[in-house]
């Protein structure tokens, strides 16, 4: 059992009156990698910045491994942090911007030297050692904000979107490199983002926040497959909601429920249910299955949009009764030439089981989730 | 449409540069390789008798008493200017304008007529004598004018926003997360200070130097109404040459020297602004 490394209890922050985080609470476990999730906005660059000390909570408490460090400055912390630019120093030179914590730290110039040599080496810039930032690439800037903030060996390293500026393909690398490093380092990271693909692929957990709330905790797949409430459900990918009515509450665990008329039978939530209550019915695009229209199964409609993604074919398909659904299937050896015209009748169905059941909210609420998504 | 506005505009542009600035400094140059003449000022034949004349001991003290009246001056605005500039940056936006625009109001009065003024402030009967006698912090009024400090407090008071604008400049782009990120590298306020926000500034101190320092070795009006006559500045020997002296050569010979003297600050301005990145000016 990995042990809490660093635990924020009851925060709050306003700035100008406006509430920014709301009694938040969170424990961070020693090693892990952990993102912090949400759109703009929703408090997590704030959170960001009060574990880096820059901002200071207007309530709760920091702790490090037990040590309060609410109130103590950046420069006693031992974390560290990668900006969202960079924030490299202009007028140094590479070697200058990483040596730059060992120097305030007064260490002896051969191990200064020796440390910095080996940070560059450790992000493969070992030849740019005496460039001027302005010289280098975005990505190499990534790198130099990496490698100063790693080698002071914090216990903590926060990163605050820290790819946003990079182009997509360059983004995956550093995704990649990113999660080397901190397999290597053994370091906590702490991550900031709004790419909820970037949050997914990297985390060990993701903290989905939204008006300085935390909405769900959990690893990826929890919290892609078993969103806890609408707005993480529409946050974290592509979902198509389904209005359902609760038929019967079955004996063996499980309830029927009443979609587009169909009948289907489902898993029993793990919130309360009785007859006739409405809820959610959330199918991912890749959970729908695209029928033909003279199938038994499934609600007919038609294709009013193909995509062609490469790997699979997105289609949004127009029910009779109104509602758009979107799917996204996988190309079949089978059958390479496979696609749908404009237009084309077809019939929607899934795969029972692969459904999540979510309650209906308070109706604004609901509305501003969507809205927000 | 467009191209004959464009040609009209370059015209112009060109036009203006070459007949008010580059023939006159051509002219200049010329005048200081002739030889003097009483009945035409100049006359052949060529020599560098006047740059000769530059080194003469008794100018050459003139020169330094005057670069050092400049640099103490330049000094004096750069204490001020500095922090003034920085607490400036800091407060909100709006009222950063109010303060720039109260900064910039005593332009639209006459530079010579805010020189009479301040000798009324500074003179044996003066308003700052009399306001500290009858405070009782002195019994006799101080000797303030026609010294080398008169000179110094006139030629800070007309050429401290020059110090400040520029510094202004370079304190409101000073990105904030570079100062978070020496914070989060475990540097305290004064090692941040020393390290990231001078090198940072310095485009701006340089910029404010050369704004304040030329033009404190060449307003010559301020040792004529402040300094008496030994308090003299670089422009009051060009004055003169041109004017009471009748000494063309001379005179064109220290205004190059201070054009060089531009120059060279102006080099050193561009490689500061190089490198941290930036392009020069």
């Amino acid at each position: 059992m990995k042990q809490t490394l660093l635990s924020l209890s009851d925060l709050s922050k306003q700035f100008d009156g406006k509430t920014v985080l709301d009694s938040l609470d969170l424990e961070i476990l020693d090693g892990e990698f952990i993102t912090l999730l949400g759109p703009s906005g929703c408090g997590k660059t704030t959170l960001l910045r009060l574990m880096a000390g820059f901002e200071h909570p207007d309530q709760g408490t920091i702790t490090l491994s037990g040590q309060d460090l609410t109130h103590t400055p950046p420069e006693r912390r031992p974390l560290n942090t990668v900006f969202q630019n960079y924030a490299l120093f202009p007028h140094m030179s590479v070697f200058d911007n990483v040596a730059y914590g060992l120097k305030m730290e007064k260490r002896p110039k051969d191990e200064i030297r020796q440390r910095v040599n080996a940070a560059l080496a450790m992000v493969q810039l070992d030849d740019y050692a005496r460039r001027k930032p302005h010289q280098l690439s975005g990505g190499q800037q990534q790198r130099v904000a990496i490698a100063r903030a790693v080698i002071k060996r914090p216990k903590m390293l926060l990163l605050d979107e820290p790819l946003s500026a990079l182009d997509y393909k360059l983004r995956r690398t550093m995704q990649v490199e990113l999660k080397r490093l901190q397999r290597e380092l053994g370091i906590t990271f702490v991550f900031v983002t709004h790419d909820q693909e970037e949050a997914l692929s990297m985390s060990d957990r993701v903290v989905v926040l939204k008006d300085g709330r935390i909405q769900q905790l959990g690893t990826p797949r929890e919290v892609y497959e078993r969103p806890a409430n609408l707005f993480t459900a529409q946050f974290v990918g592509e979902a198509n909601f389904f209005a359902g009515c609760v038929d019967a509450v079955n004996g063996d665990d499980t309830i029927t429920v009443d979609v587009f008329g169909l009948k289907r039978t489902f898993r029993k939530p793990d919130f309360q249910v009785f007859e006739g209550q409405p809820l959610h019915v959330l199918l991912r695009p890749e959970d729908i299955r695209v029928l033909a229209p003279d199938d038994e199964d499934g609600v007919a409609g038609r294709v009013v949009e193909r995509n062609y993604k490469g790997s699979t074919l997105d289609s949004v398909i127009h029910l009779d009764d109104g509602t758009e659904v979107l799917a996204s299937e996988f190309f079949d050896e089978d059958d390479p030439a496979f696609d749908y015209r404009l237009g084309e009748p077809v019939k929607v169905s899934w795969v029972d089981g692969w459904e999540w059941l979510l309650p209906q909210e308070a109706a604004k609420a609901e509305k501003e989730a969507l809205a927000d998504a | 449409m467009q191209q004959p506005f464009r040609t009209a505009v370059l015209v112009l542009v060109w036009g203006w540069l070459l007949l008010l600035v580059l023939a006159p400094n051509l002219l200049v140059v010329g005048a200081s390789v002739m030889t003097r003449d009483s009945a035409t000022f100049i006359s052949l034949p060529l020599n560098l008798d006047a740059y000769r004349q530059l080194f003469n001991p008794l100018y050459l003290d003139v020169f330094l008493h005057s670069l050092y009246m400049a640099a103490m001056t330049t000094l004096v605005c750069l204490l001020i200017g500095y922090p003034f500039a920085w607490a400036l940056s800091k407060v909100p936006k709006q009222r950063q304008m109010l303060l720039i625009f109260l900064l910039i109001v005593p332009f639209w009065t006459n530079s010579l007529v805010r020189t009479y003024a301040l000798k009324l402030i500074l003179a044996t009967n003066g308003l700052l004598n009399n306001a500290l006698m009858s405070l009782g912090v002195i019994d006799t009024p101080m000797q303030m004018l026609y010294t080398e400090g008169a000179v110094i407090i006139g030629l800070v008071y007309l050429l401290l926003p020059f110090m400040i604008l520029p510094l202004y400049a370079v304190f409101d782009g000073l990105r904030e997360d570079l100062l978070r990120a020496s914070h989060d590298l475990g540097a305290g306020r004064l090692s941040t200070f020393i390290h990231v926000i001078v090198p940072l500034t310095l485009p701006g101190v340089l910029a404010g130097i050369m704004l304040v320092l030329l033009p404190a070795m060449g307003l010559f009006f301020v040792p004529d109404i402040l300094g008496g006559s030994r308090n003299l500045l670089v422009g009051n020997v060009i004055k003169n040459q041109f004017l009471d002296a009748r000494n063309w050569p001379f005179g064109a010979a220290a205004s190059i020297m201070l054009t060089l003297a531009m120059a060279f600050l102006m080099l050193a301005h561009r490689l500061s602004k190089r490198r941290i990145g930036e392009d020069g000016v």
